[in-house]
């Protein structure tokens, strides 16, 4: 059996550190998430509003940040701000100003969906029971939504904690990169420190999400 | 807008381009494979099989694919197990998204009401031929949205190739950022191609989508 | 000559507990017709799922034409081929045309070739009213067609025995006729059959023998003439009661109109 640099994860303040870069990358997507979960409830809201300049705007905004890759997101507030707007902002920062967008466009569109899979004859039950609009959202709508929304929300968590693994790549010291600071320092006395380290943030990733989506899970088949 | 750079480098990004969807359609249709037999081992409650398969699904949904692609690139090769990072990217990307495939497939097979099985049974269809001409076919355009979320989720993360040294189109752009600063033309051909390759599966997308509510077995 | 079905103390019950068939024993003879009655949760639908196997049993047998069945085989595809079942809620393929739910069985199972399976499918279907609906699908069908085409469906395999679990029970009241009148005709051909049904008077024309099942039991056997008009017991005097229906109108009343 070679050696698989698992000590390596033991020696100094390695262990300390890999945690502390996975800190980082946790920090990032939980303001992340506190800024999505609001400005996506608003607009979800909006999207099932009736005007068709909003709705258009709100369309492209979701359809263009859904469908880019979140790196490539990464790239165009990251390299592009610096160029156009002349700012040179930092890497934390601009992954959580693309993270919070791109949490936006997602929760908006479970929000959407869970208010548009509200059956049509509840409003119509609400109405013909002398319910005004108003009081049809929040007595009968608002209810259903959240119900169907909680566990969505809750996975939309575990989605944005993979996803921050990507500010790796705009120079963001977090749990990889730590993890590869590691290997390079221990590279001569011990070479197959990648194997161990690299499964180590693996198990870490692992251990911080599965709790996470098992919760989602739970609450879903509980509905 | 440098439309004389754009010109230029313009070849460079089809390159790459090409590179993103062969490991791109290569990782997916490996990873429909993986599902459906995930699938299959999952539905048929094969012993021991079916916990590692649970454990590979835990594993690849509740991991990020970078660190996937960084164990398999960097990690095994220690062990002695080299693979060259073509391969990698299209095992990464088999890896991760076997795992949403099955849970597709499953979750499509499920929502099929229980007498449709019985009922092929009292015909005389064996349990297997029942599977196969009753329980996936249906399952198949119940989770065709699913499906097609899938390949696109799965498009998408082709992104973070580069980060194994693969020549794909974020290695394009960050290389002729950092060689030239032309940072505006550089990154709006980023965008111009992702969109090329992922706009058109996502408006196939919603069509099928409409198409398969439209078909709506219902009753 | 031995029954065709003989069903001898059978013994039902979910996980241990909530007894659902507490020791029935029924007998069919070819080209019998009987029909089971009783109120929702008697088991009556249960008997005919164990009959076919999609049930387990939990003590006494079921022999088909002398031979016990054996219900822990793996496969029970061959009795599956003699029993024929049509379900509550008809259970066409959605995906699969009306012409190609007929004849999977049929080129799947029974090794019939495709052109022979698909005339005998259209024959079917003629009698039933329904050839010109061969190439479209369930969910273009009404509740009665489908039901139509569920029996022609179970016909085509030719079973020496058809089940039917309450087929109407589902059905606007404008269609059941249609898919009854479907039963009858196969009652007159001679099929063996064992139906399980809410349709007193379609019972009281169609059956040979009424079975009346309460709580597990077989509470009362008759001929259906006797069983309808005179019922022998209090508990099958109450059920029929059920189907009654008294004016609450004053009988005056219509006068004064």
């Amino acid at each position: 059996m070679p050696d698989l640099g698992l000590d390596v994860i033991f020696k100094g303040k390695n262990a300390v550190r890999l945690l502390g870069g996975l800190g980082v990358a946790l920090r990032i997507s939980l303001i992340s998430v506190i800024i999505s979960i609001p400005l996506g409830i608003l607009v979800g809201v909006l999207m099932t509003f009736k005007n068709p300049i909003l709705k258009a705007v709100l369309r492209v905004y979701l359809e263009f940040i859904r469908i880019m890759p979140q790196l490539v997101l990464l790239f165009i507030v990251f390299f592009g701000s610096t160029r156009v707007l002349g700012v040179d902002i930092s890497g934390d920062l601009a992954a959580v100003i693309v993270f919070s967008l791109w949490g936006t466009a997602e929760m908006g569109d479970l929000v959407r969906g869970a208010i548009i899979s509200i059956p049509k004859h509840q409003y119509e039950s609400g109405e013909a029971l002398g319910l005004s609009k108003r009081q049809i959202f929040i007595y009968i709508i608002i209810p259903q939504t959240i119900k169907r929304l909680v566990p969505l929300s809750i996975n939309l968590i575990t989605r944005m904690i993979k996803t921050t693994s990507l500010v790796l790549i705009i120079g963001v010291v977090e749990v990889i990169k730590v993890a590869q600071q590691i290997i390079e320092a221990n590279r001569t006395s011990s070479p197959n420190a990648a194997f161990g380290v690299y499964l180590a943030v693996f198990l870490m990733y692992f251990i911080a999400c599965t709790p996470i989506s098992m919760l989602a899970r739970y609450l879903e088949k509980r509905r | 807008m440098d439309f004389g750079f754009i010109k230029q480098v313009f070849p460079l990004y089809i390159h790459a381009a090409i590179l993103t969807l062969k490991i791109g359609i290569l990782g997916i249709i490996l990873a429909i494979a993986v599902g459906l037999v995930c699938t299959l081992i999952l539905h048929k409650k094969i012993p021991l099989l079916r916990q590692l398969v649970s454990i590979y699904v835990e594993l690849s949904r509740n991991t990020p694919l970078l660190i996937q692609l960084f164990f398999i690139y960097y990690g095994l090769p220690k062990l002695g197990i080299k693979i060259d990072a073509f391969v990698c990217g299209v095992l990464g990307l088999a890896f991760l998204g076997g795992s949403y495939m099955c849970e597709a497939f499953r979750s499509g097979i499920e929502s099929i009401d229980k007498i449709q099985e019985e009922s092929a049974l009292s015909l005389g269809l064996s349990h297997n031929q029942a599977l196969f001409y009753i329980l996936l076919p249906q399952a198949v355009s119940i989770s065709t949205p699913a499906f097609v979320a899938n390949i696109i989720f799965l498009l998408k993360e082709t992104s973070v190739f580069s980060a194994i040294s693969l020549m794909d189109l974020m290695f394009t752009a960050k290389d002729l950022i950092g060689i030239y600063y032309k940072t505006v033309e550089s990154l709006a051909l980023l965008v111009f191609f992702y969109l090329i390759i992922l706009l058109p599966v996502s408006i196939l997308g919603s069509y099928v989508e409409r198409k398969v509510r439209y078909a709506g077995f219902g009753s | 000559m031995p029954a065709l079905l003989e069903i001898k103390n059978v013994v039902k019950n979910y996980d241990g507990k909530t007894p659902v068939l507490e020791g029935v024993s029924l007998e069919l003879n070819k080209g019998e017709v009987i029909v089971l009655i009783g109120p929702s949760g008697c088991g009556k639908s249960t008997l005919l799922r164990c009959i076919n196997g999609l049930e387990a049993i939990q003590a006494g047998e079921i022999c088909l034409e002398g031979k016990a069945i054996d219900y822990n085989k793996k496969d029970l595809t061959g009795l599956r081929q003699k029993i024929g079942m049509v379900f509550q809620s008809y259970e066409l393929f959605p995906h699969l045309t009306i012409l190609d739910n007929i004849i999977l069985a049929p080129t799947k199972v029974a090794g019939v070739d495709r052109e022979n399976a698909k005339r005998e499918a259209m024959e079917l279907l003629e009698k039933v009213g329904l050839a010109h609906k061969a190439k479209a699908y369930p969910r273009e069908l009404s509740g009665g067609q489908k039901q139509r085409v569920a029996i022609v469906r179970a016909l085509a395999m030719h079973p020496e025995i058809l089940l039917f679990d309450e087929v109407t029970a589902a059905l606007d009241p404008e269609m059941v006729r249609e898919v009854l009148d479907v039963m009858l005709d196969l009652a007159k051909q001679g099929s063996t059959m064992i139906i399980v049904t809410h349709e007193m008077q379609f019972a009281e024309a169609v059956a040979d023998r009424v079975y009346f099942l309460d709580k597990g039991n077989i509470v009362e056997t008759g001929r259906p003439k006797s069983f309808f008009t005179a019922p022998k017991t209090e508990r099958a005097r109450q059920f029929l009661n059920i189907f009654e229906f008294e004016s609450v109108k004053d009988e005056k009343e219509e006068y004064n109109i």
